[in-house]
């Protein structure tokens, strides 16, 4: 028994159907995803216009461009964004070399011991961000643990400053956005074809070889999510680097705070959110451009 | 069966609590009004208005409260702004009452009601009424540079400023200019009563904002409030440090070794405002009025060394005599003082605070 031979009249036919059927489908997928969609409106687009909007008034209500122009006319503007991108970086930067190994490590063990591990990630995760900030000014602080300890044991004379600048916020930024990079970078080395190693083996590669040529590459969309995640959480970050920067460094959130409150001037604390927004979808789209983030972040190959 | 009474019954008690509901509402269209929403700070500085003024005037007066933390000038115009004020009664910094004054966020104060004759000089304004007297100091570590007054302490803005004198670390208030420049332009060698005329001239603020600059070095710690002023000399994360001259009174009450001194302060006064359109507003002028009263500002002192605005408060307390020479409105502190200049702050507030923003971020 031979398959009857589709017509071209058939096959136009069938791929007519089968176009309407998709479209169906599209369709009640899309009305599946209107709750969602109204939401995301209702609490974002139109806040975010909102906010827009207001940054285009200056203090008696009428359209201008003065909170913009003032960005420009003082430098502290300018400053407060490359210390926020500094910070990002930085903060990110540090994080993978740490969650790296890290994250490594965890995906080589056994399976039924990886929880355990887990927990050293999780459990810090799940406790209130404004207690782990404090606790860490406890201990970096001029009279704290680490210095204490640090002068009792000899290892050095006087206080080191390891709060209130620089230092400070970097350990106290990395320590919170350590689980947002392990945890992508795991669940990506985890998928790593374990083959993969053992054909480089097979091949005359030596398992350092093997990890950089091998390894590293395949686990690089891992790096790549994780990291996206740890900046752009960064950018808009406030309370450690609020506690822990003790003035020092100020971050754009910090500018924002400190024109609401102490200025009452919300055009120009619109005018910082939008510009910090364009920012980061700038930095998006430049990502975007060097990265495969659709394969990243979508789960498109 | 029970499934039919328990609905029963649950109908009953939702009509019941309806009805309560609603006689409630009645009642407190006709014979009560809502409480009194009073709003205040964290920290000493809330615990001691509560103690001193607010429970004992509520209770006299049999004007109901509600009492929340968290006052700020800000939120009060974001309410104006949105037109759902909650709040009927706030207090605040001269400065930050002044500053809601001009933008039409406070209601004009009923002099009528509220009775300010006894009141000191300058602690009061057309919408905002003083409730004590503080001062902006500077305040150190008595065991690196000893106790006030004795030989060797620091003792004027010039001894802050000099770290070869008094080598150590400093801190200043982050991100609001208001208390920061006067300092600056005294380390300068300026009389107190030129300050503001300095400040005035053509370049007298980025004067003092170079003044500042040159101590930013030993500058370690900024602060953002009177608690994180107290934290930091309790934990002698600093040497010196600006700020309110109860706080560290309070902090020293916990075993902080700071001390300060009054010379070249800044005398300012905290104050009551009453938002635009606040629920009651009758009923917080009225009760504004009543902690107004001496015989409640007179107990402040003992809660936190803050003078009393009202001149009467003095005469009837009965706080011991070193206690009224530790507050900052005794006649002996306020001859070394220098007293807020509030015009000055309206029309240069703006400038000085971008600048010193400028500073900030360098």
């Amino acid at each position: 028994m031979t398959p009857r031979p589709t017509s071209h009249r058939d096959e136009a036919l069938n791929a007519t159907k089968l176009r309407v059927a998709e479209r169906r489908q599209s369709l009640l997928v899309l009305a599946l995803t209107l709750p969602a969609i109204i939401a995301v409106f209702l609490v974002i687009v139109i806040p975010v216009g909102w906010l827009f909007s207001l940054s285009f008034l200056d203090s008696n209500g009428e359209l201008s461009l003065v909170n913009y122009e003032k960005m420009i006319a003082y430098k502290s503007y300018l400053r407060v964004f490359k210390t926020t991108f500094n910070v990002s970086f930085l903060t990110t930067f540090l994080c993978i070399v740490i969650g790296y190994p890290l994250a490594y490590f965890l995906s080589q063990i056994p399976r039924k011991y990886v929880g355990l591990f887990m927990l050293t990630v999780l459990l810090p995760f799940w406790t209130s961000l404004l207690v782990r900030t404090y606790a860490w000014l406890v201990m970096l602080q001029r009279n704290g643990l680490i210095n204490n300890f640090a002068i009792d044991l000899g290892i050095w004379d006087a206080p080191v400053k390891l709060a209130h600048n620089l230092n400070g916020t970097l350990i106290g930024m990395v320590h919170i956005m350590l689980p947002f990079l392990v945890l992508p970078l795991y669940a990506a080395m985890r998928r790593i074809d374990r083959h993969a190693l053992q054909a480089a083996a097979n091949l005359g590669a030596t398992p350092v070889q093997a990890f950089w040529q091998i390894f590293v590459p395949l686990s690089l969309p891992g790096v790549v999510a994780g990291s996206l995640i740890v900046f752009v959480l960064c950018l808009g970050f406030y309370v450690t680097p609020a506690v822990l920067g003790g003035g020092k460094v100020i971050l754009v959130s910090m500018q924002i705070t400190a024109i609401l409150e102490d200025q009452f001037n919300w055009g120009a604390a619109s005018a910082l959110g939008v510009v910090l927004l364009v920012s980061t979808f700038a930095v998006l789209l430049v990502a975007s451009r060097f990265l495969k983030l659709d394969s990243v972040m979508f789960g498109r190959r | 069966m029970t499934f039919k009474l328990l609905k029963q019954a649950s109908q009953k008690t939702f009509l019941g609590a309806i009805g309560a509901a609603a006689l409630s509402v009645v009642a407190m269209g006709t014979v009560q009004a809502d409480p009194v929403t009073v709003v205040s700070w964290g920290g000493s500085y809330g615990k001691a208005q509560d103690a001193a003024l607010f429970t004992d005037a509520s209770k006299n007066s049999g004007i109901e409260i509600n009492r929340e933390s968290g006052a700020s000038m800000s939120k009060v115009m974001l309410q104006v702004e949105s037109g759902a004020v909650t709040w009927d009664l706030v207090v605040s910094g001269s400065g930050g009452c002044a500053a809601a004054a001009a933008k039409g966020a406070l209601e004009k104060i009923d002099f009528n009601v509220v009775d300010v004759s006894n009141f000191l000089p300058n602690t009061y304004t057309d919408y905002c009424i003083g409730s004590d007297v503080f001062a902006t100091v500077f305040a150190w570590n008595t065991e690196k540079y000893g106790e006030p007054g004795s030989a060797g302490a620091p003792n004027s803005w010039a001894d802050f400023w000099d770290v070869k004198k008094f080598p150590g670390t400093r801190a200043i208030r982050l991100n609001n200019v208001d208390g920061v420049l006067e300092p600056a332009v005294m380390a300068m060698g300026i009389p107190p009563e030129k300050v503001y005329e300095f400040l005035s001239s053509e370049g007298g603020i980025e004067k003092a904002i170079a003044k500042i600059r040159e101590l930013k070095p030993h500058i370690s710690v900024y602060w953002k409030s009177g608690a994180m002023q107290a934290q930091l000399m309790k934990d002698k994360e600093v040497d010196m440090i600006t700020g309110w001259n109860g706080r560290f009174d309070n902090a020293k009450k916990d075993g902080a070794t700071v001390g300060y001194t009054f010379n070249q302060a800044l005398r300012d006064y905290d104050g009551f405002g009453i938002p635009k359109g606040a629920p009651n507003k009758d009923m917080a002028m009225k009760f504004l009025a009543e902690v107004s009263k001496p015989q409640y500002q007179a107990n402040l002192p003992f809660h936190i060394t803050y003078g009393p605005t009202n001149k009467v408060a003095y005469e009837v307390t009965t706080a011991p005599k070193e206690l009224l020479e530790a507050l900052p409105s005794h006649p002996n502190n306020v001859s070394k003082m220098l007293a807020v200049d509030l015009d000055w702050y309206a029309n240069y507030r703006e400038k000085a605070l971008e600048l010193y923003m400028e500073l900030l971020s360098e």
